[in-house]
């Protein structure tokens, strides 16, 4: 997967201009990712990107690895898929709240108990965006949105929470305009083993008018200095459950991070003890159905 | 001959009945066997019928010759099958019914309860009481019953396969010592063959991926069709393939398009239900142009409808389901021979059309077991999809003459593409200019536009100018085609088609065969009638239909009725 002409990060970038609004925070988000694969040296035919539907699962085509962009919501099943049957591709999915919370909130957590040996960046811009400014899993409560003119009466999901407590081994935030701190986790979790999960808060200047850059610039605190050991799994959910949405601080790095086999190691070793082999007598199997 | 055991699930019933067609085929005879679960694990009504012959068997049969109950309940689903010459064999002294005297019925008490709680202090060999007076009355094989649970209980210890054994000698010496044979069935004898084997429908699917290529299965597991998921759990990582079991079936259908997108030919197993939940899917990888292959074991709907009955109703589904235009190729597996090889001509379509191919069976094929041919793999042709070679600005969705464009997989330099469920260019870029929509869905069709021509004829047979022509589709056709050789003998001229291919409707096919018989018949087990009602749209021939949806398969008696009355 290494290569010896390192490439700079435009040449990650496809001919394909992104469709984003001005200011939108998936840019950031597509900056980080192309630098953290220019500094770790990632071949794009040995890269897959996987997204679903909504502005930021357009990314793929930006991008000159392969990708696929497929249905709302399905991006981790397929991602998936890829991983196991060829684990030398290396696989990325990428998308928004609404994919990975709510319409495909029920991949997440296989994805990250199985340990699949792949990396979800969620740009969590807390609104449906696509479809011009309706309520979204991560949406404060109370928020006014086409969908909920009189505020929405929702609970919001906790992403980092969720993917710490469903297995995730590898657990981040970040924030869209530090590319620095984004491209630094992205190339942390690109060496990761196992399932890396980023939830990168990456505001919509266009439909969601709450969750500002300039909101969550003053709130944001580097999780490093008050949370060093990223072994510490209920540190780290404290963490997140207590991240506030009510003027609190919102913690952005390394959350946490555990080694422990994956998916494609466990199968790796159900073929060797079934003497696995790519040029199987099929006869020898067939023999096993004599009456 | 055609013998019935029947009893509360969980009893041994279908372990009875399943000794009985290994023991059989073991000792070279032909059997196929059809059965019948609760949908519930423990109690209910559970039935396994084996039909045994020395020729080969071409359905379930009509109804039985022998009846082996094991309880009251089993009796009183039973007793109005109970014909003259029939035999029935039941658990008496000491079992909980007592058998009203038919006339014409050959009635075998055997204390199979008494014997087993009693003399050897063993309840549970009940039904090992039961396969040795049966044993003992029809002359199955012995020895080759004996090694089945010599084989069978090993891993239990010498024990248990003692008590079994002493339980089936126990069962033979009460037939010897209190009843007179007064039926005329018996198992006859026959040489065993090597090249014979015995399977179930999921198994010969699973079998048929493996040696079709199939290297990724992803499943959820779903009645009847878990099976297939089970058996290729075992053997796919002998090949250095995976099993996964998915979060949902949306997630199965996920992964195989994964897997597919990598280059590794994929497939999952599933029905009606999950069927339903992976129709966005699969116009996804009709659009993206992903080879892959779903088996749905159809069962009876709608909703969880009858999760252990047999019913040829998702077709619709299969042919039609999901938003937009898409094509997509259909095939219904009739037999144990067609599971096996429809598999594989169904990944050889998909990777040849770069199309999802969905293969049809249904809840009695699933679990019958049946001795086939052992298979030639020498003779069996493997298509993989056509690759890009490489050279030039590579155009994924190129538009050919054929529709086909060669496809690239990732770690391809050179072959980089999104694949993507947006209309698209050339080059995979979104595009949706009127123009564009057009030409791209036109390509995607076009891909199949002369599947017919590129199939294998339509197997016909019978009389031309049959005063009745019938076109049945699955499993229908063995029912048919047992009712057409006694149609033949009784001097009726009748001519049936038989359909692999159910969609694309094989129209030419159709069409000529309707063209030379008076009238044409098409049974299926659905209400709406679902294949007639495509064969009427697509080939504008209009059938005389015949629809049964109780559950269970046709029975060629059924079939030779229905054709007697529309021939009249």
């Amino acid at each position: 997967m290494e290569i010896s002409q390192p490439l700079k990060p435009k040449d990650y970038k496809s001919d394909v201009p992104p469709i984003w609004c001005a200011g939108c925070g998936d840019y950031g988000v597509l900056a980080s990712l192309t630098m953290a694969f220019s500094q770790n040296n990632v071949k794009p035919s040995d890269t897959v990107l996987v997204s679903g539907i909504g502005c930021s699962s357009r990314l793929p085509y930006f991008v000159t690895t392969f990708g696929m962009h497929t249905c709302h919501g399905r991006a981790l099943p397929i991602a998936t898929g890829i991983k196991l049957a060829k684990p030398d591709l290396r696989v990325v999915v990428v998308g928004g709240d609404g994919d990975h919370f709510s319409i495909g909130g029920g991949h997440l957590p296989h994805a990250a108990r199985k340990n699949i040996d792949l990396l979800l960046i969620v740009m969590d811009n807390s609104i449906y965006g696509l479809t011009k400014g309706q309520v979204s899993p991560t949406s404060r409560p109370g928020m006014a949105t086409t969908t909920t003119p009189y505020g929405s009466p929702d609970v919001p999901v906790n992403p980092v929470a969720y993917a710490l407590v469903y297995g995730a081994s590898f657990v981040a935030q970040s924030f869209s305009s530090n590319t620095k701190l984004t491209t630094d986790l992205i190339g942390k979790a690109l060496n990761h083993k196992g399932f890396a999960f980023i939830n990168v808060i990456s505001p919509c200047p266009t439909f969601n008018k709450v969750d500002t850059f300039e909101y969550y610039k003053p709130l944001l605190k580097n999780i490093d200095e008050i949370h060093p050991d990223k072994g510490d799994k209920v540190k780290a959910l404290s963490l997140a459950i207590t991240m506030g949405r009510n003027n609190g601080e919102v913690p952005i790095g390394l959350f946490y991070q555990e080694e422990r086999p994956t998916y494609v190691e466990m199968i790796q070793e159900i073929k060797i003890r079934n003497k696995g082999t790519d040029h199987p007598e099929l006869g020898r199997i067939m023999d096993i159905l004599r009456p | 001959m055609v013998i019935r055991v029947g009893g509360e699930g969980g009893e041994g019933v279908i372990s009875t009945g399943d000794m009985l067609a290994q023991a059989s085929a073991r000792a070279g005879l032909e059997v196929l066997t059809f059965r019948t679960f609760p949908a519930e694990i423990k109690g209910g009504y559970a039935m396994y019928q084996l039909r045994v012959s020395t020729e080969k068997i071409l359905s379930q049969g009509d109804t039985f010759h022998v009846c082996v109950v094991f309880n009251g309940e089993a009796y009183e689903m039973n007793k109005d099958l109970l014909a003259p010459g029939t035999v029935l064999v039941y658990d008496s002294p000491g079992g909980d019914f007592q058998p009203e005297a038919t006339e014409g019925v050959i009635q075998y008490p055997v204390p199979m309860t008494k014997i087993s709680k009693v003399d050897l202090g063993s309840p549970i060999s009940k039904n090992m009481v039961a396969l040795g007076a049966v044993m003992q009355l029809f002359s199955f094989p012995v020895d080759s019953l004996k090694d089945l649970i010599k084989a069978k209980f090993k891993k239990k210890g010498e024990s248990v396969v003692e008590m079994n054994l002493r339980a089936l000698e126990a069962g033979a010496e009460y037939v010897r010592s209190h009843l007179k044979k007064v039926d005329r069935f018996y198992v006859q004898p026959a040489q065993p063959r090597e090249d014979r084997i015995m399977l179930s429908g999921n198994e010969a699917i699973g079998l048929g991926a493996l040696v079709a290529g199939c290297r990724f299965f992803s499943c959820y597991p779903i009645t009847p069709a878990t099976d297939i998921a089970n058996w290729l759990s075992r053997h796919l990582p002998k090949v250095n393939g995976v099993v996964v079991q998915a979060e949902d079936e949306i997630a199965s259908l996920g992964q195989v398009i994964g897997a597919t997108f990598a280059g590794v030919k994929a497939m999952t197993g599933t029905s009606g239900p999950g069927l339903d939940l992976m129709v966005e899917l699969l116009g996804f990888a009709s659009m993206a142009e992903l080879p892959l292959v779903i088996a749905d074991v159809q069962r009876g709907g709608p909703s969880t409808g009858l999760p252990t009955k047999s019913e040829q109703s998702d077709l619709f589904l299969a042919a039609k389901g999901g938003h937009g235009d898409f094509p997509r190729i259909v095939l219904a597996a009739a037999t144990i021979e067609d599971c096996f090889y429809l598999t594989i001509e169904a990944f050889n379509l998909a990777e040849r059309y770069q199309i999802p191919v969905i293969l049809l069976s249904d809840g009695a094929l699933a679990s019958r077991t049946e001795k086939i041919k052992r298979p030639d793999l020498s003779k069996i042709r493997i298509i993989n999809r056509e690759a890009y070679s490489g050279g030039g600005e590579y155009q994924r969705y190129a538009v050919t003459e054929t529709g086909v464009s060669p496809v690239s997989i990732p770690g391809q330099d050179g072959g980089r593409y999104i694949a993507t469920g947006l209309e698209h260019s050339e080059t995979a870029a979104p595009k949706y200019s009127p123009d564009y929509h057009e030409k791209m869905t036109e390509k995607r069709f076009r891909k199949i536009a002369a599947l017919e021509d590129e199939s294998p004829e339509t197997e016909c047979e019978g009389d031309k100018d049959g005063d009745l022509g019938i076109i049945s589709w699955g499993l229908t056709q063995c029912a048919v085609r047992e009712a057409m050789k006694e149609c033949a003998d009784r001097g009726l001229r009748v001519r049936a088609l038989y359909p692999k291919l159910v969609f694309p409707v094989p129209v030419k096919a159709i069409q000529r065969f309707a063209s030379t018989v008076k009238k044409v018949l098409i049974p299926e087990l659905n209400y709406q009638g679902q294949f007639a009602e495509l064969v009427a749209v697509h080939a504008g021939v209009n059938a005389i239909r015949f629809n049964l949806y109780g559950g269970l398969p046709f029975t060629p008696a059924q079939i030779r009725e229905k054709i007697t009355e529309v021939i009249k």
